[in-house]
C-alpha cells in the first residue's frame, strides 16, 4: 500500500462494505480504529444515499491498543444484532485492526448471536476494493444459498451489481427490460437490493448473469458448479455486445433472442453526417476492465474512434486487458497510479474514471467517465444506464458531448489566426477558458502582406534534444494536431535530419496521407 | 521563379489593400468570383485565365498560366514545382486507393463542383455523373470545361427535387449536397460528403491536395467502418449491374432558371 493524493480503488473492507450497503438486512461489523468511519461519505455523499451503510465501526483507540480489544470487537457484534436485528452478519477487520490479529470470525461464530455470521478474510495489504467485493459475494452466496429446485418459467440472477457502481443502479432496470422481451423473469438481483433470504433461493433461477466480472465472477463459479447454473460471459455493454448477450442468453435458454430496438439510436446516430468528425479521433481508456474492454468496441466499431491507448487499474483484470490492447495493436497500461496514466495521455478524447476527468480537465483534453471511481456527478438523477441499448445512447451522448461538434471544429481551424478563434481559445463550450487574443498581437507569419516574405529558415523557435524546428515549420505545425507533431519528428529522423524546415513538414505529410 | 510584387486580394488588413490598374495582372484561385472579375477588369487589369489550383494536375497549370504570362523559363518552372509536385501527387495516391473506381455526383452548392470533378475523375480515378453547379460562368470555367472528360451531365441552377430523382438513380458511390440533404440521403444508405467542407477547409494548390482528396475519401472509409452495426445503412446497391443513367439538360445561364430537361435515359 503506498499513500497518494488518489486511489482507484479503496483497501478490500470498502469492497466489503459496497455489497453490505448495496443489500438489506445484511449488517457489517468492522474492527477499525477511530476515523475509518470516513468510508461512509462515499455513500451518503457522493452516490447520496440517504441511509449510513448497515456498518457497526469498533471504533478502538489508541489507549484501547494495551487492553482488550476482543471484547471491545464482541461488544460491538452484540451491540449491533440488537439494535438493527439484521438476517445475516458479516465480520472482518480494517487495515489497521488487521495488524492486531483479534480473528473478528471466529470471535463472532463464538458468541451464538442466532443468525448466520459470515467471516470475512480480506488481506488489507495485498488486495483492493475489487476483490472485497468479489469475496464477500463470494462468501454470502457459499454461507447463505440453499439448493432449491428451478423455477417452472425461465428466470435468471443479475449477479454483481453493488454500491457506489458506476451505473449499477441503472443498468439492472435495462437488463430486466431486455430479458422481459425473451420472456425472462429475474429470479433475484444481487446483491443491490437483496435481503440474505433473498441469496438463499439464487439457486432457483436457470442461469446467471454476470454484469460486472470484478464483483462476482468468483461467487458466479461457485453457483454454476454447486447449482448447475452456467453464467453469462458477454458483458452487454454497447450494441454489438448486447447483441452477442441477446445470442449467447439465446444458447444457454434456448430461447430466440428477441429484442426491441425501437428506441436504438447509436447506430444512425453514429451514421448521420455531424458524426463524420468523430472518425478517427483518438481516444485513450482507462478504467476497470470490464467497462475498458466495452468502451474500446464501442470506441472502434461503432463510434470509428482510433483507439490510441487502453489500460485497466485492477489486477485482476490484467491478463484480460494485455490481451485486449494486443488485439487492438496497442500497449497496455496496468496501473493503479494515476500519475502514470498522466503521462501516458496524448490523445483528442478521454474515456476514463474520475481521475482523468481531472487529468484531462487540467490538460484541456475532453474526457467523459466510463468506469468507477466516479464522483457525485456520475451519480445522475436521471435514468442513465451503459447496459443495453439505451445504454447504448446514453454512451453516444456522454462521449459525444466533451467534444467540439463537427462545424465549429471546422471553424476553429479556419479562422485559427483569428484574434477570436486562435489556438488558445478553446472551444466556445468550454466558456471560462476562452480568453481573446491581444488585438496588437502579430499577424502570424503566414499572413504577411508580402506573400513570399515569409521569414527566413534560419531562425530557431523550438529546440529539442536533437531536432531544431525552423520557425516557419513551427507556424504550419499549429495547424495540426500535437500528436501529429511527432509524426514530423520521426519522419525527420528516419530520414537523418537535425533541422525541420516546413519542407521537411509537407514531405511528412505527403508521407502519412491516406 | 523570380516573379516579383505578388500580393493577395483581398489582404488581410483593409489599409493593405493594394491597388489594381491597367499594369496589374491577375489569376483567380475561386471559380465564384465573377464579379471580382468583372470589377477588375473594368479597372484595367488583365485576367490570366486558367484552371483552378486543385490538385496537382489543377495546380500545375494555375502556375503555368502564370509562369508564361511572366515568362519564366520552362526549366526554372519545372524545377521549382518539381518537389512538391511529386508529394502532392504522392499524398493525392494514398487517398486515390478509396476513390478510384467510384462514381460521383454533385449536388449544386459551392460553385466549386466543375473543378473538383475535373481533380476527382483526372486524378483521383472517380467517375463523375452529374456535375451541378449553381452558376456556370463559361469563360472563367472554360479551361475547366475543356479538361472535364465527356460523359458527366452538367446541370446548371436548381430544381432539388428533380436533383434528388437522379441522385437517387444514379445512386452514386458518392453524392456531395449540402448539409440539409446530407442525413436524408444517408438513410436511404447513399454516402455524402458536405459541400461547405470544401469552402471551410484549406484545399488549394499542392500541399493541400492530399487534404482534398481525403475530404472525399473519409466518408467512404467511415462506411466502411461503421457497416457491420448498421447494415442496413450500408447501401442498398445493384451490385451486378448499374446503369448508367444519362440525362440531357440545356444548361442555361442566369441563377432563377432552373435547367429544362431535355431528354434522360440509361447507358447499360
Amino acid at each position: 500500500m503506498k499513500l497518494t493524493l488518489w486511489t482507484c480503488e479503496g483497501p478490500p473492507h470498502v469492497g466489503a462494505m459496497r455489497v453490505a450497503t448495496a443489500m438489506r438486512g445484511l449488517h457489517y461489523v468492522l474492527h477499525a480504529p477511530q476515523g475509518d468511519t470516513y468510508a461512509d461519505l462515499l455513500f451518503t455523499m457522493i452516490e447520496r444515499r440517504d441511509h449510513r451503510p448497515p456498518v457497526t465501526y469498533t471504533t478502538f483507540q489508541a489507549c484501547d491498543l494495551g487492553g482488550d480489544t476482543a471484547t471491545l470487537f464482541k461488544t460491538a457484534c452484540q451491540d449491533a444484532v440488537t439494535r438493527f436485528q439484521p438476517q445475516a452478519l458479516i465480520v472482518g477487520a480494517s487495515c489497521t485492526a488487521e495488524l492486531i490479529q483479534d480473528n473478528p470470525g471466529g470471535l463472532a461464530e463464538s458468541m451464538n448471536l442466532g443468525i448466520p455470521v459470515i467471516p470475512l478474510d480480506l488481506p488489507s495489504y495485498q488486495r483492493k476494493e475489487g476483490f472485497g467485493t468479489d469475496e464477500t459475494v463470494l462468501q454470502i452466496t457459499r454461507h447463505l444459498a440453499k439448493p432449491t429446485p428451478k423455477t417452472q418459467a425461465i428466470t435468471a440472477n443479475l449477479i454483481s451489481p453493488t454500491a457506489l457502481g458506476f451505473r449499477h443502479r441503472d443498468d439492472i432496470v435495462e437488463l430486466t427490460r431486455l430479458l422481459a422481451d425473451m420472456a425472462i423473469a429475474i429470479n433475484v438481483t444481487a446483491p443491490m437490493g437483496t435481503t440474505p433470504s433473498d441469496i438463499a433461493r439464487l439457486g432457483a433461477a436457470h442461469f446467471n448473469v454476470l454484469m460486472y466480472p470484478e464483483h462476482a465472477e468468483s461467487a458466479a463459479r461457485w453457483l454454476e458448479s454447486s447449482f448447475q447454473q452456467p453464467y453469462t460471459k458477454t458483458v452487454p455493454i454497447g450494441v454489438g455486445a448486447t447483441r452477442d448477450f441477446l445470442a449467447e442468453v439465446s444458447k444457454i435458454t434456448g430461447l430466440p433472442a428477441r429484442s426491441n430496438t425501437s428506441r436504438l439510436r447509436l447506430p444512425w446516430w453514429t451514421r448521420s453526417v455531424d458524426s463524420t468528425y468523430l472518425i478517427g479521433k483518438r481516444v485513450f481508456i482507462f478504467g476497470d476492465g470490464t467497462h475498458v474492454a466495452a468502451a474500446a468496441r464501442i470506441a472502434r466499431d461503432e463510434m470509428g474512434f482510433a483507439v490510441a491507448g487502453l489500460g485497466c487499474f485492477n489486477r485482476e483484470m490484467a491478463r484480460g486487458v494485455r490481451q485486449l490492447a494486443n488485439d487492438y495493436g496497442v500497449a497496455p497500461l496496468i496501473t493503479d497510479d494515476y500519475l502514470d496514466v498522466e503521462a501516458a495521455l496524448a490523445p483528442e478524447l478521454i474515456l476514463g474514471t474520475q481521475m482523468e476527468r481531472h487529468i484531462g480537465k487540467r490538460l484541456g483534453i475532453p474526457c467523459a467517465v466510463i468506469s468507477a471511481p466516479v464522483h457525485v456527478q456520475d451519480f445522475p438523477a436521471r435514468y442513465s444506464p451503459q447496459m443495453g441499448y439505451e445504454g447504448a445512447n446514453v454512451i453516444f451522448d456522454t462521449w459525444v458531448h466533451p467534444l467540439v461538434i463537427g462545424l465549429e471544429e471546422h471553424l476553429l481551424h479556419m479562422f485559427r489566426d483569428d484574434f477570436e478563434f486562435h489556438d488558445e481559445a478553446g472551444a466556445s463550450h468550454h466558456g471560462a477558458m476562452h480568453k481573446p487574443k491581444e488585438s496588437n498581437a502579430e499577424a502570424a507569419p503566414a499572413a504577411a502582406v508580402e506573400v513570399g516574405s515569409m521569414p527566413g529558415e534560419t531562425a530557431p523557435l523550438i529546440e529539442e534534444t536533437n531536432v531544431i524546428w525552423l520557425s516557419d515549420a513551427e507556424h504550419e505545425l499549429r495547424k495540426i494536431p500535437f500528436f501529429a507533431r511527432g509524426k514530423a519528428r520521426q519522419f525527420a529522423q528516419d530520414k537523418g535530419l537535425t533541422r525541420i524546415s516546413i519542407e521537411t513538414r509537407y514531405e511528412a505529410k505527403a508521407h502519412y496521407a491516406r | 521563379m523570380g516573379i516579383q510584387n505578388i500580393r493577395c486580394l483581398p489582404a488581410r488588413r483593409s489599409s493593405d489593400t493594394p491597388a489594381v490598374g491597367p499594369h496589374t495582372v491577375f489569376a483567380l484561385v475561386q471559380p465564384f468570383l465573377g464579379d471580382t472579375h468583372a470589377a477588375l477588369t473594368g479597372r484595367g487589369a488583365k485576367h490570366i485565365p486558367a484552371a483552378f489550383p486543385f490538385g496537382a494536375e489543377g495546380t500545375t497549370l494555375w502556375l503555368q498560366a502564370v509562369a508564361s504570362e511572366f515568362n519564366v523559363p520552362a526549366a526554372l518552372f519545372a524545377s521549382g514545382t518539381a518537389a512538391p509536385r511529386a508529394r502532392a501527387e504522392k499524398a493525392v495516391a494514398a487517398a486515390s486507393q478509396t476513390l478510384s473506381g467510384k462514381s460521383i455526383f454533385f449536388f449544386p452548392d459551392s460553385q466549386l463542383e466543375l473543378p473538383l470533378a475535373r481533380f476527382l475523375t483526372r486524378e483521383c480515378g472517380m467517375t463523375a455523373i452529374e456535375v451541378g453547379t449553381p452558376f456556370l460562368h463559361r469563360d472563367l470555367l472554360a479551361p475547366e470545361l475543356a479538361l472535364l472528360a465527356h460523359g458527366p451531365t452538367i446541370s446548371e441552377g436548381q430544381d432539388v427535387d428533380k436533383q434528388l430523382t437522379r441522385a437517387r438513380a444514379a445512386r452514386a458511390d458518392l453524392t456531395v449536397c449540402d448539409l440539409g440533404l446530407a442525413d436524408p440521403l444517408e438513410v436511404e444508405g447513399l454516402a455524402t460528403k458536405w459541400a461547405i467542407e470544401l469552402v471551410f477547409t484549406p484545399v488549394h494548390f499542392y500541399e493541400q491536395a492530399g487534404d482534398l482528396a481525403a475530404l472525399f475519401a473519409k466518408p467512404l472509409r467511415r462506411r466502411a467502418l461503421l457497416a457491420p452495426l448498421a447494415p442496413h445503412l450500408a447501401g442498398r446497391r445493384l451490385t451486378l449491374h448499374r446503369p448508367r443513367p444519362f440525362i440531357l439538360v440545356q444548361i442555361s445561364r442566369g441563377l432563377g432558371q432552373s435547367p429544362r430537361i431535355l431528354g434522360a435515359g440509361c447507358q447499360p
